[in-house]
């Protein structure tokens, strides 16, 4: 499975010299960073981003099944999370009516993208299923800790929003895998907003570097998840030129989209080869 | 333009073909190609060498091919703005609690930010101010005031759903999801003051959000809207 066999590309010997460079100096920060971590109670690094790495591609499938199985990975990570926490007894009685409805949306992605996969001749044998929630180690058990169960879902969510948005263009060709995949996509931001406000967060995406209330590190290293969101440029259109309504609204009133490898690098901590 | 007289000579509509040979033309340029300059290059070359389709009396023509569809997202935001700033100006509903404003504030900002951009973004292509008419909503009531929000708010993400696959230029497609995504975090955000504690619209039980057509979409939007709109020329497949 590529998403796994990305992970072997940290093999230096392949990378250009720049590549080298970015990789090693980010490996510097993250190895300080490390040390620092060490008291915290949540610490080390559960959302790195390695921005030097080849784009992530399904050897011998077409855009449109690249796509599909990319969307099926997060689905599965989005339902494999919210059925074991369902399970674990981690979650407040009072908040069990929306993981559910969660965990059933996310199921039933799970099975619109498995069939839509087959029924274009695709296998779902390479797709990655089997999850780590604690990211190797790197963190708790969100299963034993609600807060870190609830940033986690608020994670997942908000770069399940991007992930969509970003290959919207890739199903243009296909009017109704593109429909659904809008549909599906909404979904996940009701989710996002769901949650987010539960985390007593606004619904939107609001002045957000990293993720709040589990400390620094949890917040430093969530921050690819909102990377580019304080973009305010639309269609050419510097909106904070064109309205009265305050840069930061502007801000929080467009969600921006997440490369597939932006993404990849946000979840690949917690899929196991 | 003698690219239109030759489509004209043919017997095929001249935009529809512009608009095909465009489509092509971003889907095998690829996407590194159909960068923003060449949407905005591209609804003035069109649109600026046809003549007006024959204008009904009396109607706002929306227009045809993307800069159509960015007018009927345009008129919808129009609606959405009109409504939270007549919510603001009537002080909120009464007994509105903190986080009731705080919400349908922010909600109030993102609306007219949407309805500024999507004028600016069309310039000479926009439609012109569209009338409303909210006399069914009492504003001094909560439950009026947040069941009309949710019904704009669902209504919305299912136009923008619906919109998704009739619109031609990659980089509008994005743009669009930029917006309906927020659209969409609003109705959860509007749920939540409607009913805390509940968990999402019934609608949603298969895990899937509406997609509503242009003609369903304004047909819902109907009752709150005076200006009559032509939505004839927009693109349906």
């Amino acid at each position: 499975m590529n998403i796994i066999k990305l992970f072997d590309s940290f093999n230096l010997d392949n990378k250009s010299e720049e590549q080298q460079d970015i990789y090693m100096s980010r490996k510097e920060v993250f190895r300080k960073m490390g040390g620092f971590a060490k008291n915290a109670a949540l610490a080390s690094l559960p959302l790195a981003a390695f921005t030097a790495m080849p784009v992530m591609a399904f050897a011998g499938t077409s855009e449109v099944m690249d796509v599909l199985k990319f969307a099926l990975t997060l689905e599965r990570l989005e339902y494999k999370f919210y059925e074991k926490g369902l399970s674990s007894g981690v979650i407040a009685q009072e908040d069990m009516n929306i993981f559910k409805a969660i965990r059933d949306h996310e199921k039933a992605h799970v099975e619109i993208l498995e069939t839509t996969i087959q029924s274009l001749g695709g296998n779902l044998e390479d797709v990655p299923g089997k999850f780590d929630f604690t990211a190797e180690g790197r963190l708790p058990s969100p299963f034993e800790y609600y807060d870190l169960f609830m940033a986690l879902s608020q994670a997942f969510e908000d770069t399940g929003v991007r992930a969509y948005k970003g290959q919207a263009p890739n199903l243009m060709d296909n009017d109704a895998l593109l429909t659904v995949a809008l549909q599906i996509h909404s979904v996940e931001a009701r989710h996002a907003a769901q949650i987010r406000r539960m985390r007593g967060e606004k619904g939107w995406i609001s002045e957000v570097d990293g993720i709040e209330g589990l400390g620094y590190e949890f917040m430093d290293a969530s921050m690819p998840v909102y990377a580019g969101e304080e973009n305010t440029t639309h269609a050419g259109v510097n909106v904070t030129k064109v309205t009265q309504i305050s840069a930061n609204a502007v801000k929080e009133a467009w969600d921006e989209p997440l490369s597939k490898q932006a993404v990849v690098d946000i979840v690949k901590i917690f899929l196991v080869s | 333009m003698s690219k239109i007289n030759y489509f004209r000579e043919k017997g095929l509509n001249p935009e529809e073909e512009l608009n095909k040979s465009r489509r092509s033309f971003i889907k095998y340029g690829g996407a590194a190609l159909a960068t923003s300059a060449i949407f905005l290059s591209g609804c003035e070359l069109i649109d600026d060498y046809l003549p007006p389709k024959d204008p009904k009396p009396g109607m706002v023509d929306l227009g045809s091919g993307d800069t159509g569809i960015l007018n009927y997202a345009y008129a919808l935001e129009q609606l959405e703005a009109a409504f939270y700033t007549k919510v603001a100006l009537t002080g909120f509903f009464s007994g509105a609690s903190y986080e009731d404003i705080g919400v349908l504030d922010d909600v109030r900002k993102h609306e007219v930010a949407h309805r500024d951009f999507y004028k600016a973004a069309l310039g000479k292509k926009a439609i012109g101010e569209l009338e409303f008419d909210f006399s069914s909503v009492d504003f001094g009531n909560k439950e009026s005031v947040l069941a009309t929000a949710k019904t704009f708010e669902d209504l919305g993400v299912a136009a923008y759903n619906g919109a998704g696959k009739l619109i031609q230029n990659p980089d509008i497609l994005v743009v669009a999801g930029k917006i309906v995504s927020v659209e969409a975090r609003h109705a959860a955000a509007i749920m939540n003051l409607i009913n805390p504690g509940g968990a999402f619209a019934d609608f949603l039980n298969g895990g899937l959000d509406r997609a509503f057509m242009p003609s369903e979409v304004l047909k819902a939007a109907g009752p709150f809207i005076v200006t009559k709109i032509d939505a004839s020329n927009l693109p349906t497949a």
